[in-house]
């Protein structure tokens, strides 16, 4: 009776939370080595050292932060929401993480292979256009609500040209062609980054403003709204919110590994760099290319004014990749692909 | 002819492209300017402002007179004096604050005092944790004089030609 119990009900428990720690715990991992790796690129592009009193290097520097923020004060705002203030942290960070599910790691493991993994991701990462909202509104403060303002027009209008490039991916792909793991496998010998090229780009691009990175980091604007939304927050809501935007860096590099790059995939089909083991190196190795390319950017390029942005997103983004989906279900009709 | 150029030169984000091989070229080759800085530190001048410090003479008689022009000049007025006569009859400040979290740091005390006791030394390490501790008195600003002498008297010898 109670090894039944133990079989079929807390086994399976213990075997899932078992299996989200093996991904949530490296990401949370990448996301604190994240900020560090984001100030020694920024340094190292301005002939700075960066960060490298703590520990060698500076390696131990997240850790310094993290424990620093720990012990912050929590402050609440005159007049803010207090649940919903204090929700919205969450809900970004809780995001964040809730789309690496269907992330595939190698050919046989993501924490939930659903058949519309791709849909879901997208699904995911539009919500978090909610948590920048509740923060922005609950904070009950003139910039955090302009900067929550601005995020949700920047991310709202950036998500509809990576609709259109991801609705290229699944058209290549064919039949499944919304789950993550037939995505990466329709890219073996040809990454879809070749023949999708301007497509790779524009979604690169399209990351950068939908995870409100520069040159798109409008919402954040120092220089005018003093740090955006989470300018209320402190302590280890201030952390939640950092985490949950480090997460989605992370997130989107895996996104566009996944949809472009091969996913884990190696480049050379030979000797044991293809074998199962090697998958998740060659996943981490690419998806750390992509966001080392995130703050390369962000080392290089002055902000974007708001109504440039606009354009873009609008009136560049959105033509071009409507015209590539065209072409491509063109392409694929027309030579009976 | 030009609006196609300018187009396709958009479209191939080749400034861009032109800028992110600059950044990473630098991240690769660049030299490092950073003061690395409780282990390394900058050049200062010899006419740098930092800390106050109150002088004496090699006899160890204190060289202030008391005449007070540093507290006049002082446009932040972080500078309180009360003085009366010595025993031996010359006049002495009995009590010399400043109020470090109202000083400016501007060096007029020092260009004002005829005798050249207040100066601004080269010490500018001198944070505390608590706000008291930056009310400085006498005791505080001649023990200042006394541990920096050495150097204040050099950067003094150094300015000189110049004034």
């Amino acid at each position: 009776m109670i090894m039944d119990l133990l079989l079929n009900t807390v086994w399976p428990a213990v075997k899932i939370l078992l299996t989200i720690l093996v991904v949530v715990v490296p990401v949370i991992l990448g996301v604190a080595y994240m900020t560090l790796a984001e100030r020694k690129v920024i340094a190292a592009a301005q002939f700075r050292h960066g960060p490298n009193v703590v520990g060698p290097f500076g390696v131990l520097q997240p850790w310094a932060d993290a424990l620093k923020l720990m012990f912050k004060e929590v402050i609440l705002p005159a007049g803010a929401n207090k649940v919903v203030f204090f929700l919205a942290p969450m809900l970004t960070f809780a995001l964040a993480m809730l789309a690496w599910a269907v992330i595939p790691i190698t050919e046989n493991f993501a924490i939930a292979d659903i058949n519309l993994g791709l849909l879901y991701l997208f699904a995911i990462s539009s919500l978090g256009v909610y948590g920048i909202i509740m923060s922005g509104w609950a904070s009950n403060s003139k910039y955090p609500f302009l900067g929550a303002l601005r995020s949700a027009a920047q991310m709202v209008s950036y998500e509809v040209s990576m609709g259109l490039i991801i609705i290229t991916v699944v058209i290549t792909v064919g039949a499944g062609g919304f789950n993550l793991g037939n995505i990466v496998e329709a890219q073996k010998g040809l990454w879809f980054a070749i023949p999708h090229f301007p497509m790779f780009v524009v979604f690169f691009i399209s990351a950068l403003a939908e995870t409100n990175r520069a040159p798109f980091d409008l919402p954040e604007g120092e220089s005018e709204l003093v740090a955006g939304y989470f300018l209320e927050y402190s302590s280890m809501q201030f952390a939640l919110f950092f985490l949950g935007e480090y997460a989605n860096i992370l997130l989107m590099s895996a996104m566009t590994v996944v949809l472009f790059l091969g996913g884990y995939l190696s480049p050379f089909g030979f000797w044991f760099l293809d074998d199962v083991w090697m998958q998740p190196i060659w996943f981490v190795l690419k998806t750390s290319l992509i966001a080392f390319v995130f703050l390369w950017v962000r080392a290089t390029v002055p902000r974007y004014r708001y109504d440039q942005l606009m354009r873009l997103g609008w009136k560049v983004f959105l033509p071009l990749s409507l015209f590539w989906v065209v072409l491509t279900a063109g392409v694929i009709v027309g030579f009976g692909l | 002819m030009s609006v196609l150029f300018r187009s396709i030169r958009s479209l191939l984000l080749l400034e861009l492209v032109r800028g992110m091989a600059l950044t990473l070229w630098t991240m690769f080759t660049g030299r490092r300017v950073t003061v690395n800085y409780p282990y390394e530190k900058g050049v200062l001048s010899p006419r740098f402002r930092g800390e106050h410090a109150l002088r004496r003479y090699p006899t160890g008689e204190e060289r202030c007179i008391a005449c007070k022009l540093c507290e006049a000049i002082c446009p932040a007025q972080a500078i309180t004096i009360e003085a009366e006569p010595r025993e031996d009859g010359s006049r002495r400040t009995t009590r010399y604050d400043i109020d470090m979290t109202k000083c400016i740091y501007c060096g007029y005390c020092q260009e004002a005092c005829p005798v050249d006791a207040i100066v601004q030394g080269p010490n500018y390490e001198f944070s505390t944790e608590t706000r008291a501790e930056l009310y400085y008195n006498k005791d505080k600003l001649l023990d200042n004089g006394d541990r920096w002498e050495h150097l204040i008297a050099a950067n003094i010898a150094q300015d000189a030609a110049y004034r």
